[in-house]
């Protein structure tokens, strides 16, 4: 066949080249199946059968019954208690969100400026807390904040009067900033890395002072890393459980162990289920924000 | 008179690498002067220093007699257009022109008017909404003109600005530049390495090499007298042969061949001669050499077609000479192994240090 003839041939079946795409299309989606029916069986199922559980009824013994559905949970969002609590979780993953950030743009910018070799080290510094479990981390600060621990002895040494930080909020805090720090660290430091530095030139040399070109250009510039590190860390402290049962106090509850309270203790699926979808609509909300600002991927 | 730019022994050390080295240079106001080399000769180094985002090792600079070394670029009176343009991509083109201006605290409507004159003059009035990504290379170039001149500068530094355009482009937006510098009569300090650009724009052109100024002079001084053999050979083609200096005007080719060169002073220590393909004519060795000129003969060794000219390859007992024959109507052609005659006028040869 000549090449002529074999042109020829393509074009009298134009269905050829749709077909070609179809199969590559087809063999794209074979990649993804194996995550897909995996979210599908823990994340989709589940969350299905949480929503459906926030309707059913609490029967007297504390049993669930899946009948009589009513929006009984959702009234009980609105008492003083409850709005409390979710009050309370939002401004201590909101406060802990800003420390983060306070912390590690100076650190990750700190850190993206550095030789490669260097930069490399302290991107291995930050991520040395993984390698030990977070339980153990968590409990070695209940040592190190309680009555025996370093700073109740710095504290007496000094003569002052005790702080007592164990099982506060403070405490909580502490403990989310110190398990959540790397997760805005890491972004941040992505995003500045990328930054093209002949912008900060640009805007020096147009008269900018150090911080109005940070201000102006360096800021707006890395605010993906701000966005997605802000969210890797809210996202996480809103619903925090482990943090709070091992540093908070039994007084301060917190959105996550109240959740677990109610599965537990309480016995009420359904209030429990609710809360969840709480809990669920605000991480949503925050993610739609960030699709909104149009920051990209990191 | 004090100079727009000038710098006195000034080097730039990274650590152990040597970038600048005892650089002494001086630029008159108004004056279109541009630095040319290699990559890695330094001039960039130099410019960024005469920016502000380099502070040089040694020595001094001033900026119309102020001395400038160590100031940082928001205190100096001079604006960068960068080879990648540097606009800020959050901004608008309005936006982005309007930020020296802004951040100099001028009032708002001044702003406003200065902005859209800086505009009319680049002819972009009508994208100042838009964000750079939306402007062709050629429309961001002229965005990031306007953004340094609205500021009126004393002095304008480019760093490779046409680099990136493609090349009708970058020849018409040559024209534009040296059209746009005599109109606003500011200093212009133009980095490139690019020959061509550098010829047919500047007023002086200074030429680097490892961290050197190598010679400084207008066009013509920097391509047909070359006092190096750097300079002669960076600047176009140039066929480079080994020289001696003879006598009075004589240089000696290999040893052998006696020529004449009026440049060739007794004492110079010289040793190249220097002729440029162009300078060269091509004769059939049945033909006769015009008189007072210097002839070698030779063999043609190959014929290349380019369009506006031919270029042949001469072995001559001195060495291969490069030779340029303009394409015109009659021109004859010499195939190769044919015996010939390569002669040039004395005047046309220059003689340069090794």
């Amino acid at each position: 066949m000549t090449s002529e003839q074999r042109t020829a041939a393509l074009i009298a079946e134009p269905g050829l080249e749709a077909a070609a795409t179809a199969a590559d299309r087809k063999r794209g989606l074979l990649l993804a199946l194996p995550a897909y029916v995996y979210l599908l069986l823990f994340f989709v199922l589940p969350f299905l059968i949480v929503f459906v559980y926030s309707f059913a009824t609490r029967s007297a013994t504390g049993a669930t019954r899946l009948s009589d559905w009513n929006l009984l949970a959702y009234q009980k969002l609105f008492d003083s208690l409850v709005v409390q609590i979710v009050w309370r979780s939002f401004w201590i993953a909101s406060l802990t969100t800003i420390i983060c950030l306070v912390m590690a743009y100076p650190f990750a910018y700190y850190i993206a400026t550095r030789r490669p070799a260097v930069r490399n080290v302290l991107l291995v510094l930050v991520m040395i807390p993984f390698w030990s479990n977070f339980l153990i981390r968590t409990y070695a600060w209940r040592f190190i904040l309680g009555t025996d621990g370093p700073i109740a002895t710095l504290t007496d040494a000094l003569g002052m009067e005790p702080v007592r930080l164990l099982f506060t909020n403070a405490a909580v805090m502490i403990g989310l900033v110190y398990g959540f720090l790397p997760f805005m660290v890491l972004p941040l430091y992505a995003a500045i890395e990328r930054l093209d530095w002949s912008l900060v030139e640009a805007a020096r040399d147009l008269y900018a002072s150090g911080w109005s070109a940070f201000r102006k250009v360096t800021l707006p510039l890395t605010r993906s890393g701000i966005i997605a590190g802000s969210l890797l860390v809210f996202v996480p402290s809103f619903g925090a459980y482990v943090t709070p049962a091992i540093l908070g106090g039994s007084k301060d509850l917190l959105l996550g162990s109240y959740i677990v309270t109610q599965f537990q203790q309480a016995r009420n699926w359904p209030f429990g289920s609710a809360l969840s979808i709480v809990v669920m609509v605000f991480m949503l909300a925050a993610l739609m924000i960030r699709a909104r600002t149009g920051a990209e991927e990191v | 008179m004090t100079y727009a730019v000038e710098l006195r022994g000034v080097s730039k050390r990274f650590g152990e690498v040597v970038a600048v080295e005892s650089l002494d240079l001086a630029i008159d106001d108004g004056e279109f002067f541009s630095l040319l080399g290699p990559s890695g000769c330094g001039k960039t180094t130099t410019l960024r220093m005469i920016a502000g985002f380099e502070y040089p090792t040694e020595g001094s600079l001033a900026i119309h007699g102020t001395e400038m070394a160590l100031q940082p670029p928001n205190q100096r009176p001079v604006n960068t257009v960068f080879q990648s343009y540097a606009l800020f991509p959050h901004m608008t083109i309005a936006e982005n022109v309007g930020f020296g201006l802004l951040m100099q605290k001028v009032a708002k409507s001044e702003i406003s008017t200065r902005v859209d004159r800086a505009l009319d003059m680049v002819q972009l009035s009508q994208r100042k909404g838009a964000t750079p990504d939306k402007l062709s290379g050629g429309q961001q170039q002229r965005v990031a003109l306007a953004r340094a001149l609205v500021n009126e500068p004393e002095v304008l530094l480019l760093d490779e600005p046409l680099g990136a355009l493609d090349l009708k482009l970058r020849q018409q937006m040559q024209i534009e530049l040296k059209e746009l510098q005599e109109r606003v009569g500011i200093t212009f300090v133009y980095v490139t390495h690019d020959q061509e650009e550098a010829l047919t724009m500047s007023d002086r052109i200074g030429v680097m090499s490892d961290g050197r100024l190598l010679q400084v002079g207008d066009a013509t001084e920097i391509y047909e007298r070359p006092t190096s053999r750097f300079v002669a050979d960076f600047i176009g083609d140039i066929n480079l042969l080994p020289a001696a200096i003879t006598g009075p005007g004589v240089v000696t080719l290999a040893g052998t061949t006696p020529v004449s060169a009026p440049s060739a002073v007794a004492g110079n220590a010289a040793n190249w001669l220097a002729l440029r393909p162009e300078q060269l004519h091509l004769i059939r060795h049945d033909e006769i050499v015009p008189d007072d000129r210097n002839s070698i003969s030779g063999t043609v060794n190959n014929r290349v077609y380019f369009g506006d000219s031919y270029y042949y390859v001469v072995a001559t007992p001195v060495g291969a000479l490069d030779v340029r024959q303009e394409n015109r109507p009659g021109l004859a052609l010499h195939d190769p192994g044919t015996s010939v005659h390569v002669w040039w006028h004395p005047d046309a040869a220059a003689m340069v240090l090794e």
